[in-house]
């Protein structure tokens, strides 16, 4: 299974989204390979994606996907995650 | 792994800001400070927020300024700033922020591990309120569990 986390620039932001999301995986016992991407990034990682992990604020700039967007409010909370991603994937 | 050394210059504590722009640059400010970045990079990063929007406050408060890897980073670097008043960026649920991170890189992978350790500092909920209230370097410092630079230390 393919996680897509997306920023802006494809650092930072996205790269901590990435660390708690394998978090929050692992606390769910679900294999699942998380790659970080930027805006630019997404049509062509993402194509093949289950999830695209992002801000509120990114959901637009993404455009046409199969995939399920799931919004994160506080990156840092891997509880958040969980329960979204259980949700998404359950 | 530990965060690197912080140091002085990289902090700024009660700033006073009129808006988010404010806000990056006071952050911009002290990378440029420590040495990490020139002002050619603190424009970058209000130009991501510009063009992309308030995603980059990821948590309640907290604010992760951020740019391209680029020739106006001179050395990785992390700079944290609270600010007096705390200031909008536009974010639905996370705003108002009091604590803005400026993050510098020299490549887009040797930051996995210094993020990574930051997404552990602040996986407890109570760094960042402390963080904006905190009054002195030290305490700032002992909040990331980093220490000063060998240079700063007596």
């Amino acid at each position: 299974m393919k996680i897509v986390a997306l920023c802006g620039v494809g650092i930072g932001t996205s790269a901590i989204l990435k660390v708690n999301a394998e978090r929050a995986l692992a606390r769910l016992d679900i294999e699942a390979d998380v790659t970080a991407t930027d805006v630019a990034g997404v049509k062509s990682v993402g194509f093949d994606a289950q999830v695209i992990l992002t801000s509120s604020e990114l959901v637009e700039a993404i455009g046409k996907t199969n995939a399920d967007i799931v919004v994160i409010d506080n990156y840092f909370d891997v509880d958040e995650l969980v329960a979204k991603l259980e949700t998404a994937l359950g | 792994m530990p965060l690197p050394p912080l140091p002085t210059d990289a902090i700024a504590i009660g700033v006073h800001v009129d808006d988010w722009r404010g806000a990056v640059a006071a952050a911009g400010d002290a990378l440029e400070r420590s040495g990490s970045t020139s002002p050619e990079y603190t424009k970058r990063m209000i130009g991501v927020i510009d063009e992309f929007g308030a995603y980059v406050v990821i948590a309640p408060g907290l604010a992760l300024a951020h740019a391209r890897p680029g020739p106006d980073v001179h050395t990785e670097g992390l700079s944290v700033v609270t600010l007096a008043e705390p200031v909008a960026f536009g974010h639905p649920h996370n705003d108002p922020v009091s604590v803005v991170l400026g993050l510098a890189v020299t490549s887009g992978d040797e930051h996995v591990l210094l993020v990574a350790e930051l997404a552990n500092v602040f996986n407890d909920p109570h760094v960042i309120p402390a963080l904006a209230a905190a009054t002195d370097v030290d305490s700032i410092r002992s909040l990331l569990g980093v220490t000063a630079p060998p240079e700063e230390q007596q």
